[in-house]
């Protein structure tokens, strides 16, 4: 009898659902009970079959791209026409001629900035973030061969913080990329790698660009031998910047 | 990024292109198809982008993107079917399936390659689907999935415990299938 009203509970406990008091009780008990642990690991042996055959579909990137170009940018308010606007509106036509190359090109790269986030976001959070596993570089940087249109080098990690986690295709702009992902202190960070020339916004990042200010992210990008590289996480811009050093060295 | 942490700051992309990839997913096994699955996350953005405004930054945007999602659906084509032809007996009484002690299908569950409880969950009627998902999937609490689906938290756990013995029923069907 004492056991029906555990195993009425069971999967509530095994959700992490019930109180401090009755998960404490719950483990005293499962760890007595042949009967209700071995209930326990079946139903965790569900819960994780169910995880794995649940994350089944992945966005192909095209349309991930389109939904992004759906959502960003757009105006956050309206503003009516009234004597203030018309007057705001006058000024901007003024200064405006000296400032639109400048705000032009600063709101081309936080968009930028935005979708290299994403795209570091989105494969950090996915069930298979690599298509490449492995620490080697040797075995990495072949993988990506016949994959993508150019080929790349990757940095010397001995004597560094810094390990290689493995790699995938992604796309930037329908333009295919390498991604690479390495974990400095439990940090990921993303490099991303594409063909300058197949980008349309390289004249608008220049030479280095840094993350916006507001970001949780650090970045940095740089062009070198045709490529434009991408350094992307939420380590500190130290670390970032390491990364990126031992990239240019190796480039 | 924690769902109930969102700054006022924060944009709109900022907070839902995170979730992306995971409401494509939780919108293919809802539909079963993927154009109709790009579909209803294209009109859930949309949507969500329209009524921003209306999110309260600090409550919790992964429930609240979910809802709008779960709600485009059950007004398409596919969710209107799908619901009409399931719902009468779901909140009714307890199925007479087995309890958990059984064995086979952990035995399955060993054995198989995923392929089968994937079988299994496309089976199971939408309302038992989602829940499942929700849950096991999308690692939702209990409170996340009464504000995503809109029912009270004690239907999400009676809906789940039902949920679940019917993805059992299916497991030692294909089991009894596969022995016989």
């Amino acid at each position: 009898m004492v056991c029906e009203s555990w195993k009425a509970k069971l999967d509530t406990y095994l959700d992490g659902e019930v109180s401090e008091d009755e998960m404490r009780s719950f483990d005293a008990h499962v760890r007595t009970c042949h009967s209700c642990s071995a209930d326990a690991l079946t139903r965790v042996q569900m819960k994780r079959s169910i995880q794995a055959a649940g994350r089944r579909y992945t966005a192909s990137a095209e349309f991930r791209r389109r939904m992004q170009q759906t959502i960003a940018a757009k105006p956050q308010r309206r503003f009516g026409l009234g004597w203030t606007f018309a007057a705001a509106v006058a000024v901007i036509l003024v200064v405006g001629t000296l400032t639109s190359a400048y705000l032009g090109a600063r709101s081309g790269r936080d968009q930028i900035f935005s979708e290299i986030a994403d795209l570091h976001v989105v494969t950090l959070a996915s069930s298979s973030p690599v298509d490449v596993i492995s620490t080697d570089r040797h075995t990495v940087k072949p993988w990506f061969q016949g994959r993508i249109p150019f080929a790349f080098n990757l940095p010397e990690l001995k004597n560094s913080e810094f390990s290689l986690l493995g790699g995938r295709m992604t796309y930037l702009e329908q333009t295919p990329g390498a991604h690479l992902i390495y974990d400095v202190r439990k940090h990921h960070i993303s490099v991303f790698i594409f063909q300058e020339r197949s980008l349309k916004f390289p004249a608008r990042l220049g030479e280095n660009f840094l993350a916006p200010q507001k970001s949780p992210f650090n970045m940095e990008t740089w062009s070198e031998g045709g490529l434009r590289y991408f350094v992307v996480g939420d380590a500190s811009a130290a670390d970032i910047d390491n990364l990126a050093k031992l990239f240019k060295v190796a480039s | 990024m924690h769902v109930g942490e969102n700054l006022p700051s924060e944009s709109f992309e900022q907070l839902a292109m995170p979730h992306f990839e995971r409401l494509y997913n939780f919108a293919c096994w809802l539909t079963h198809d993927r154009q109709e699955a790009e579909d209803l996350v294209q009109e859930t953005y949309v949507k969500a982008l329209k009524g921003f405004k209306s999110f309260q930054p600090g409550t919790n945007f992964r429930a609240w993107i979910y809802k709008i999602l779960r709600n485009a659906f059950l007004t398409s084509r596919t969710g209107l079917k799908a619901t009409a032809t399931v719902q009468l007996d779901l909140e009714g009484e307890e199925e007479a399936l087995p309890a958990a002690e059984e064995t086979p299908e952990s035995i399955l569950l060993q054995r198989s390659d995923g392929r089968l409880v994937q079988q299994a969950l496309e089976q199971l009627p939408v309302t038992y689907r989602e829940v499942l998902l929700l849950c096991e999937v999308e690692e939702m609490s209990y409170q996340e999935i009464s504000a995503a689906l809109a029912i009270p938290m004690g239907t999400v756990m009676s809906r789940l415990s039902r949920a679940r013995k019917a993805l059992r029923g299916g497991l030692q069907q294909q089991f009894a299938e596969r022995v016989n």
